[in-house]
């Protein structure tokens, strides 16, 4: 990070219109980012509400604060706002709404309407699951599985359901709109392996979005159906299939994991490569490997059912198939860590968070693959190994991949810096709390304590009160970014580029103009460009010091676009 | 996306560029659509293959002779659409405003005919959630429930895809009256085109599954009341 002495851009997207019609009714794709950031952000405290209730009623064997019945509708709640309020729209939405037309050097998104309607839906959909929480929540967990949400459960399943329903196509507009954008708004010269690879991502996350979430749709309108008309598409009493039900359901819901990663894998690229100054290495590699992870998210659905009556043989199919998943994934770990070697690394917040990042989703990776076995999946299916699991991905990756990217581009997005101690303090306040909640979860899950039951055997209490324990701790280092980033919109430093990184997105002013460029970009070089840095001063103090204080290098040639 | 003063929006560059991100986006949409159709075709399959008998039983309820009046109803009006696209390509707004109003017509005539398939089905107690009730062989009960279960959420999803596309039409219809579209832009009438005729494909697929899976039998077979 260095010190700059910028001043902000008179005119830019934050004050060029006033008034909430402005907000409410904007097409401009950097406003919408921010509306659905603030919605999301919402979400994700709420959710994060209910994981502590959780947490605290696991401090002790016994049932000590709520009975079963509200238990149930805690881990259901907290499932259900956090993985389709939360998760799926996270990075896409807000910082993929920000940044793609900047990096790509468009104006906007191709369909700025649909951009906003899109944020309506979600918020539809966001109404009917606050609705829910109101009046007495919904107690089937996050997965409906049938015949006990369409016969059995005496919660709001219908509200619930309608409310996955819409927020699912909000994603799909997204996710349409995303693929559009990318394929035809691009700088002129901006060729498909010059794109950053955070573009890369986003584009297979998009094909996700768009290719597996209609499933959802359906289903979760036939539950509703099926419970509001008593018929039994799912009901084994009236020749239905409740098996069907979970194939459909995980036909979404396993790429729903690679919509929810994806984006962050992304995100990590770009982090990499801003704070090693280096090209990403292998950089067609990682861009491809995005492509093949959104390919084979499609064929691995079954490994969630080895135990749903399943055939052995369709078993060992889907358990070979999610094995291969883990070369792609392998690929973009390797390639950072390869360019972090003889890269000019340094530490600031959101480096420390993508380092972070590695470290949990290489465990949450591997542990996967125990998952993906069919011997070993009948021991841990349903058991806490599996929530530690697939938290490792969804909050070890995904989140911090999301604070990450928060970090990198808020000067971007608000053109102030946050406070890069606390920035530090967070992301270190994170990572212990994240590792001391989740790593007894793998353990207690080993030992064979079953998901969802909010009593427990007495053995397990010393690694349930260190989990308990370590998710407080995360909840201050989730809480501190709030309090920070509110601070800095009005308090933090002037910032334009503090990182010096490459990028379309840093040609823009900070906070960018209404329409970003003044004149279309002509992108002359591929992405991560970086000069050779001087050998001294050195970035390790996260603090350059004179003789390099211009963002740009003298030379003009390392930078990656001329705007013209 | 066009206004009133340029047909290119503010964020385009080009006519072509803005041509083909709707294109692309079109397309799109409809691969969703099919992903949409395609869980509840993969549900058909699933039952079908439970209960083969059943379900060609309770087909033999359906009047295959309406369903052929309304898949005819549907390629005539696909093929209107057709030269409604050309006319507008053409620049010819009288012919644009004749063929969307036959294309209209058609899509009508096609709900016509289902409201009293649908009316006609729950004189007969074949709804299933509402009055169904089978007097048919006791062992095809489930089958012929899930059938027309299937049935009526399938065709029903579709309908809704019709009175949609209905609505998009008259939009179209009045858009074109007021001259909006010429030879260099008329996006909105092919994008159009292109969802008008991916809804008669979803129903080329119905017809067969739903309405010809019991033709043979004598109607009502299994001996519904």
């Amino acid at each position: 990070m260095i010190e700059e002495n910028v001043s902000l851009p008179r005119i830019h997207y934050l004050n060029s219109h006033y008034g909430w019609k402005s907000w409410l009714f904007t097409t401009d794709h950097k406003r919408i980012g921010l509306l659905y950031m603030i919605s999301i952000t919402l979400m994700f405290f709420l959710g994060g509400f209910f994981a502590l209730l959780i947490r605290l009623e696991l401090l002790t064997p016994q049932a000590d604060m709520f009975n079963a019945d509200t238990y149930n509708k805690f881990f259901t709640l907290h499932g259900v706002i956090l993985v389709f309020f939360f998760l799926v729209p996270s990075i896409p939405a807000t910082l993929g709404n920000f940044l793609i037309p900047l990096m790509i050097g468009a104006k906007d998104v191709a369909f700025p309407k649909l951009n906003l309607l899109s944020w309506y839906i979600y918020a539809i959909g966001s109404l009917f699951t606050l609705w829910v929480v109101a009046v007495g929540g919904v107690d089937t967990g996050w997965t409906f599985y049938t015949p006990y949400s369409t016969t059995f459960a005496n919660t709001h399943v219908i509200a619930a359901t309608l409310g996955v329903f819409f927020t699912g196509f909000s994603s799909i507009l997204t996710g349409l709109n995303f693929i559009v954008t990318i394929h035809k708004m691009r700088a002129p010269g901006l060729t498909w392996f010059r794109l950053p690879l955070f573009i890369w991502s986003l584009y297979a996350t998009s094909i996700i979005q768009v290719l597996a979430t209609p499933v959802l749709g359906i289903t979760m309108v036939l539950i509703a159906v099926e419970r509001f008309a008593r018929v039994g598409i799912f009901d084994p009493a009236l020749g239905g299939d409740p098996v069907l039900f979970q194939h459909m359901f995980w036909f979404y819901s396993h790429p729903a994991v690679y919509i929810m990663i994806l984006p962050s894998l992304g995100v990590v690229s770009e982090l990499i490569s801003a704070f090693t100054w280096k090209r990403v290495f292998g950089y067609k590699f990682v861009a491809v490997s995005s492509l093949m992870i959104a390919i084979f998210s499609f064929i691995v659905w079954g490994h969630h059912m080895y135990v749903s009556s399943m055939s052995i043989y369709a078993g060992m199919l889907f358990s070979i198939l999610s094995y291969l998943v883990a070369v792609p994934s392998a690929v973009k770990v390797f390639n950072w860590t390869a360019t972090l070697y003889k890269g000019s690394v340094s530490y600031d917040t959101p480096m420390l968070y993508a380092l972070g990042f590695i470290g949990l989703f290489t465990i949450g990776g591997l542990t996967g693959l125990f998952l993906a076995s069919m011997g070993l999946d009948r021991h841990l299916h349903d058991t806490y190994f599996v929530i530690a699991h697939f938290h490792l991905i969804m909050v070890g990756g995904a989140v911090m991949g999301y604070f990450g990217g928060l970090h990198y581009w808020w000067p971007k997005m608000f053109g102030r810096m946050y406070p890069e101690w606390w920035g530090r303090l967070s992301a270190l306040i994170v990572f212990v709390g994240f590792n001391l909640s989740f790593f007894p979860q793998f353990i207690i899950g080993y030992l064979g304590m079953p998901r969802r039951y909010h009593v427990y055997a007495p053995e397990f209490q010393v690694l349930n009160v260190m989990s308990t324990a370590g998710s407080s701790i995360l909840g201050v280092g989730y809480l501190l970014p709030l309090v920070y980033f509110i601070w800095s919109l009005r308090y933090g430093k002037v910032a334009s580029n503090p990182w010096m990184a490459k990028g379309l997105e840093w040609e823009a002013a900070s906070p960018p103009l209404p329409e970003n460029f003044l004149e279309q970009p002509v992108v002359t070089e591929e992405a991560y460009n970086y000069p050779i840095r001087p050998a001294q001063p050195t970035r390790h103090t996260g603090r350059l010091t004179s003789g390099l204080a211009q963002p740009a290098d003298t030379t003009g040639k390392g930078r990656e676009a001329e705007v013209v | 996306m066009s206004n009133a003063h340029s047909p290119i929006a503010h964020h385009f560059y080009t006519v072509e560029q803005q041509k083909e991100a709707a294109t692309i986006g079109m397309w799109l949409f409809l691969a969703t659509e099919i992903l949409l159709f395609g869980a509840l075709f993969t549900a058909y399959a699933v039952y079908r293959q439970k209960f083969p008998d059943a379900f060609m039983v309770a087909s033999s309820r359906m009047d295959w002779k309406m369903g052929g009046l309304n898949t005819l109803f549907l390629i005539i009006s696909s093929v209107t659409m057709v030269f409604a696209v050309s006319a507008a390509e053409k620049g010819r707004r009288g012919g644009l405003l004749g063929f969307l109003a036959a294309t209209g017509f058609f899509g009508t005539l096609f709900l016509v005919v289902k409201y009293f398939e649908y009316k006609h089905h729950y004189h007969d107690q074949d709804v299933p959630g509402l009055n169904f009730h089978w007097a048919g062989a006791p062992e095809f009960a489930n089958g012929a429930q899930m059938f027309f279960f299937l049935y009526f959420f399938m065709t029903g999803l579709h309908a809704l895809h019709m009175v949609v596309g209905l609505g998009l039409l008259i939009w179209i219809f009045i858009t074109a009256y007021q001259g909006k579209y010429s030879p260099e832009y008329y996006n909105p009438v092919e994008m159009f085109g292109l969802y008008w005729h991916f809804v008669d494909l979803v129903w080329i697929f119905l017809f067969p599954l739903l309405y010809l899976l019991g033709a043979h039998l004598p109607p009502g077979g299994g001996g519904h009341h």
